[in-house]
């Protein structure tokens, strides 16, 4: 569960002094899908950056399943961006030169555990890449980098998948094809957390936060854009939490590939 | 994280750009490689200085001198006496062999032409004793020295300039020395010290040239060992004390140089001229660390967005800073070790190809201790160029290091 307690961030530039987020109260439950929308300058950068722990609030309580994030010092702070949020970037932000499956074991590296190339292997099958492992992002479009990523983001089985205008650099399949990815992965009972400003992107939503000046201006539950998600037949298990303990789960790459190819 | 995986981070970083590292190993290859091989001269010069003297380090030579204090009177001439007390074992126990020699300067002739040379009269171990090599024909012999047998051995330029440098020619040959002839039964070679030098059994010398009673010139005295040098001149001067009736040292009348003395000296001269030269080698390894400083400088500026990537996704601080560390260091080593292959390889080419250019070059001697120190030397220059910059992409700040384009 993710907590946001009269939390603020000002920015003081000389004498002039922004305040980015002001007062926000937000409690995102798990297992909900939420996109934060509003214009540039609204502050939902801000937002982001507050609740993927890469910057503190000015002042006010952000609790992460219940951890007071404020308290932390910048190696605890390290260790939760690593194991409770999954980060998704609008521009990819995977390590050039190194091959998908590199890149997907990367969590794993700074953040331990068993059989990563297997655990890796298995997020990168889910996303619908297991035939990509070894490819270096240069050789992937912009919907398969885009799923590296959200693998990467998977792999450690954080609380939050934290998206970021993911879908600000792709062609319009490419978006459905992400998107239908964080719906699917919603279903399977993950928390996500999209930052956009693109109303399309929002329908995917099931709740739509809207900012603008640092304040929060609606908060509505809305009916999800499902248009293109096919009828359940045991897919979704497919994205089921990895159990991080290992390779043994219920599902298996033997199941049917959902996505053909996202970007074209 | 565990090292071996900064390690491999490191390395896939290493070569993602290829060039750019080799060019920065090249300057630490370089370095390290100047300092082996310019050591490794100095190294071959010091082999070379004792293979040709060390033989002669257990030499002292006794010659005569003023005695500088009043009152212990005329200071006493050199003696065949002197000679035969230095020879007692019993009293000089250190002593393995005296040779006594007697020296002038005569006029030489032969086949109608004059040279002048320097006459050295002395006994039969005197050629083993100063390490003097034949061209031709033999020395004199024990039974020649005692019946003051009328034979010469000649010098090289006496050679040159009475038979044309011919040394065959002179071998049984009459020389005239003064106004006596002699068979030449031999002919040295050159040592660049004493080559216009005719030699001949004491006794000869002094019958028909130099005259003169029972004093010699210059005693050369051998040690039983290197080890035993000291000793053995303490015994000299005990004995010659005795014979010439002097008290206190500062009186004698007599002067002990030992030979090993002169050598320690050179070599540490020589030492101080390989320290020299390998300081100044140094510098270009110092050029080298400073190009690896700015590389590591660069990477980190170029590769902020993956720094920022890699906090992202979890990495701490520590985990930045060995990859770039690791980085650093890899290149300095990997360059130190190729550097120090280089180095042993151009020693040991040099080794092959300047003595057959230059006669008598001494071939370079690749010394551990240069190898060791010079990787580690490496090694640290890796740590601190590296130092700096990977500390500076550890303590980037997540969010601006992934806006940074």
């Amino acid at each position: 569960m993710i907590e946001l307690e009269a939390v603020s961030k000002v920015y003081r530039t000389g004498a002039i002094e922004l305040r980015a987020l002001d007062d926000i109260n937000l409690t995102i439950e798990d297992g909900d899908l939420v996109a934060i929308m509003g214009a540039s300058g609204s502050g939902k950068s801000t937002m982001m950056n507050i609740l993927g722990c890469l910057d503190a609030p000015t002042s006010g309580t952000y609790r992460l399943d219940g951890i007071d994030v404020g308290k932390l010092r910048e190696n605890a702070l390290a260790d939760i961006r690593n194991k409770k949020i999954g980060f998704v970037f609008q521009s990819f932000n995977l390590i050039p030169r190194t091959s998908a499956i590199r890149n997907v074991e990367l969590p794993m590296v700074y953040g331990g555990g068993r059989n990563r190339r297997e655990r890796a292997r298995r997020a990168l099958e889910r996303v619908g890449l297991g035939d990509r492992l070894n490819h270096m992002p240069n050789e992937l479009s912009g919907g398969q980098q885009q799923r590296v990523a959200v693998a990467r983001a998977l792999v450690m089985d954080p609380t939050m998948i934290l998206a970021d205008e993911p879908t600000g650099n792709l062609d319009t399949a490419s978006t459905i094809d992400i998107m239908n990815l964080f719906v699917e992965l919603n279903d399977a009972g993950r928390t996500v957390v999209l930052i956009t400003h693109e109303p399309e992107v929002a329908e995917f939503a099931k709740r739509v936060v809207t900012l603008r000046d640092g304040h929060i201006i609606s908060d509505v539950r809305q009916e999800q854009n499902r248009e293109h998600v096919v009828p359940p037949d045991g897919r979704t298990e497919r994205f089921a939490r990895i159990d991080p303990a290992g390779p043994a789960g219920p599902d298996d790459a033997t199941g049917p590939v959902l996505h053909k190819d996202g970007g074209r | 994280m565990n090292v071996w995986e900064a390690a491999r981070i490191a390395l896939h970083g290493l070569r993602s750009n290829r060039l750019r590292s080799v060019l920065t190993m090249l300057g630490i290859i370089i370095g390290v490689a100047a300092v082996i091989l310019l050591v490794a001269f100095g190294n071959g010069l010091q082999t070379y200085i004792n293979e040709a003297f060390g033989p002669l380090a257990n030499q002292l030579t006794i010659s005569k001198t003023q005695g500088s204090l009043s009152g212990s009177g005329e200071p006493k001439d050199l003696t065949d006496g002197d000679v035969e007390a230095l020879s007692n074992s019993v009293k000089a126990p250190d002593i393995l062999s005296v040779t006594p020699i007697v020296n002038g300067v005569a006029n030489v002739q032969a086949s109608g032409a004059t040279t002048r040379a320097s006459v050295v009269g002395t006994t039969a171990d005197y050629f083993a004793v100063t390490d003097r090599e034949l061209v031709v024909g033999e020395y004199f012999d024990e039974q020649q020295v005692r019946n003051k047998a009328k034979v010469a051995v000649l010098g090289p330029n006496v050679v040159a300039d009475l038979f044309g440098g011919d040394a065959g020619a002179a071998l049984g040959k009459q020389v005239r020395v003064g106004r006596t002839s002699f068979r030449v039964i031999g002919v040295v070679t050159p040592n660049g010290q004493q080559d216009d030098v005719v030699f001949m059994p004491l006794g000869t010398a002094r019958a028909y040239l130099l005259g003169g009673g029972d004093e010699v010139n210059q005693i050369i005295v051998r040690a039983t060992s290197t080890n035993e040098v000291d000793a053995a001149e303490a015994q000299i001067n005990a004995i010659l004390d005795d014979r010439h009736r002097i008290r206190e040292p500062e009186a004698r009348d007599f002067n002990v140089l030992k030979l090993q003395t002169l050598l320690d000296q050179s070599s540490q001269v020589l030492s101080f001229v390989t320290l020299f030269t390998a300081a100044v080698a140094g510098i270009s390894l110092v050029v080298g660390s400073i190009g690896v400083a700015n590389i590591m400088l660069v990477t980190v500026t170029e590769r902020t967005r993956e720094i920022g990537i890699r906090k992202a996704i979890g990495a701490r601080r520590r985990a930045i800073l060995q990859q770039f560390l690791i980085e650093s260091m890899m290149l300095s080593g990997i360059g130190g070790i190729i550097g120090i292959l280089l180095g042993i390889g151009l020693s040991a080419a040099a080794g092959v190809v300047l003595p057959a250019l230059v006669q008598d070059f001494p071939a370079p001697v690749v010394s551990p201790g240069s190898v060791i120190l010079s990787f580690s030397i490496s090694l640290i220059i890796g740590l601190i160029a590296g130092g700096y910059p990977a500390n500076r992409a550890a303590r980037l700040r997540p969010i601006e290091a992934l806006r940074y384009q």
